[in-house]
């Protein structure tokens, strides 16, 4: 019933973020498969959640500078985007159509909240709502100060990947007892 | 037309309730769709505690800290003279000591390495393991613990009546380095040592000297800290006019760099040289300046990734 499916809600654990730095000294790349995001087609809005400490990096030191210095996850494990999809066509949606979709809402980083606009795409495939994004954050935006001696290894801008497969929520609930 | 007016206005004021209370369902509705998903239950995983220390070396000493993984660590350390040596001397600033390392991570928890010292022009290797690692979560680590086996192969050339095999040559220490970080800033290490030395200078003087070694770091900055390093030697098995050795140091960390400046009164880097040969006296001036630096180098990046 694809009419039901464009309705309710979807949820997933194991979301993949991933982004990436690129400077002329150095490229620094690093993903997380820990993203929970929480999609509620009724209401147009999206929930997404990514533990700070899940990201791996190629270099075991990179990491540690991330978490240590960078995004202190100890004192702010989590980084939170909750918005609205502005121009979700449902009909489109549930015919198994790819979406374009803008999705508007508050990104908290480090502790910093801030109002942001975000190009994503939804597709339904065999009742998973598939999601993509792309898009850019400023780490000194966030209050991610970036010492003068490294300023040339890490680029101003980070581009963002997030790709997530979200199942039905009430598939979960049903299949669980 | 009295009446119609307060109809009208009734109502529009009954609308306007509905609206508001629509618009706050929405927002209840749009605050729980995040705290649903904070809310529901996760299987939780145990997580590690990782950078108890910035660097490889406390001080003189091993930190729990293993480079990781594919990663080879370069350390330079130095050593000046001492610092009540005198103007003539430059205050210990015309003589150094030198070692140079090279530490290579097998697996995250396993660590071989190498070292030259000019001191005895030494050679050292060692063997580092992780056996324990800190956690929080569901069946939570308080500590870190790392066993540390090295050797040490002194390779002066000596002239005296004592002929100096290969076996009389070598020194080994045994540590089992016990970590916890309390909290980002301040870590505190405790190193219960054993050296063994295969040749001792008096039949009276012991082979096995025995040391417990406390130490740690409180971050000043997210990139500095200040460290502290004491060994203790055990009364019973302490070789004679030896004194305890005691460090106090500053960790600098730029990016793929760490850098350590510090004031010791052992001269020597390798375990039994600062455990067992250190004779200055910390407040009388027989004060050694120092500094040790760290650079990684990725040779296998972790899997998944481009070089």
């Amino acid at each position: 019933m694809p009419e039901a499916g464009a309705q309710g809600k979807y949820q997933t654990r194991t979301g993949t973020v991933t982004f990436f730095s690129t400077s002329i000294l150095e490229d620094i790349e690093a993903r997380s498969e820990q993203t929970a995001a929480l999609i509620d087609l009724q209401g147009g809005q999206v929930a997404f959640v990514i533990p700070i400490k899940s990201f791996q990096f190629k270099r075991t030191l990179m990491q540690e500078h991330f978490n240590e210095n960078y995004m202190e996850s100890e004192k702010y494990p989590k980084a939170t985007f909750k918005g609205q999809i502005q121009n979700l066509d449902r009909e489109a949606l549930a015919k198994g159509l790819s979406q374009q979709v803008q999705v508007e809402g508050d990104l908290n980083i480090h502790g910093v909240t801030k109002r942001v606009q975000v190009q994503g795409a939804l597709e339904l495939q065999k009742g998973s709502l598939l999601v993509h994004a792309f898009f850019s954050v400023a780490p000194a935006d966030y209050g991610i100060e970036i010492p003068l001696l490294v300023r040339e290894n890490i680029a101003r801008i980070v581009s963002i990947k997030l790709a997530a497969t979200c199942e039905s929520v009430s598939q979960i609930s049903a299949a669980k007892p | 037309m009295h009446l119609t007016a307060t109809r009208l206005g009734r109502r529009l004021a009954a609308t306007l309730l509905v609206g508001a209370a629509a618009s706050t369902a929405a927002l209840a509705q749009d605050d729980d769709l995040l705290n649903q998903l904070e809310q529901t239950p996760q299987t939780a995983t145990p997580e590690l505690v990782e950078a108890t220390f910035k660097g490889l070396r406390l001080i003189n000493g091993h930190t729990v800290q293993t480079p990781g993984q594919g990663t080879l660590a370069f350390l330079i350390s130095h050593r000046f003279g001492a610092l009540n040596s005198g103007a003539y001397n430059f205050f210990g600033l015309d003589q150094a000591t030198l070692r140079l390392g090279f530490e290579y991570g097998l697996t995250d928890r396993l660590t071989v390495g190498i070292g030259r010292n000019s001191m005895e022009k030494a050679f050292d290797g060692f063997l580092k393991y992780k056996a324990l690692r800190q956690s929080t979560g569901p069946r939570a680590v308080p500590v870190t613990v790392t066993l540390l086996a090295t050797s040490a192969l002194n390779t002066l050339r000596i002239t005296d009546n004592v002929e100096r095999t290969f076996g009389r040559r070598l020194t080994y220490t045994y540590q089992a380095l016990v970590a916890r970080k309390f909290s980002p800033d301040l870590s505190i290490q405790v190193m219960p040592t054993l050296v063994h030395r295969n040749l001792v200078s008096r039949a009276t003087e012991p082979n096995d000297v025995y040391a417990l070694g406390v130490g740690g770091r409180q971050k000043l900055t997210k990139r500095t800290s200040l460290n502290l390093e004491y060994y203790y030697l055990v009364p019973a098995t302490k070789p004679s006019d030896l004194r305890n050795s005691l460090a106090v140091g500053f960790d600098i960390e730029t990016g793929g760099h760490v850098f350590q400046l510090h004031l010791t009164n052992s001269q020597g880097m390798i375990e039994k040289q600062f455990i067992t040969e250190t004779r200055g006296n910390f407040f009388k001036g027989d004060l050694f300046f120092g500094f040790n630096m760290a650079r990684n180098f990725t040779v296998r990046a972790k899997e998944g990734f481009r070089k």
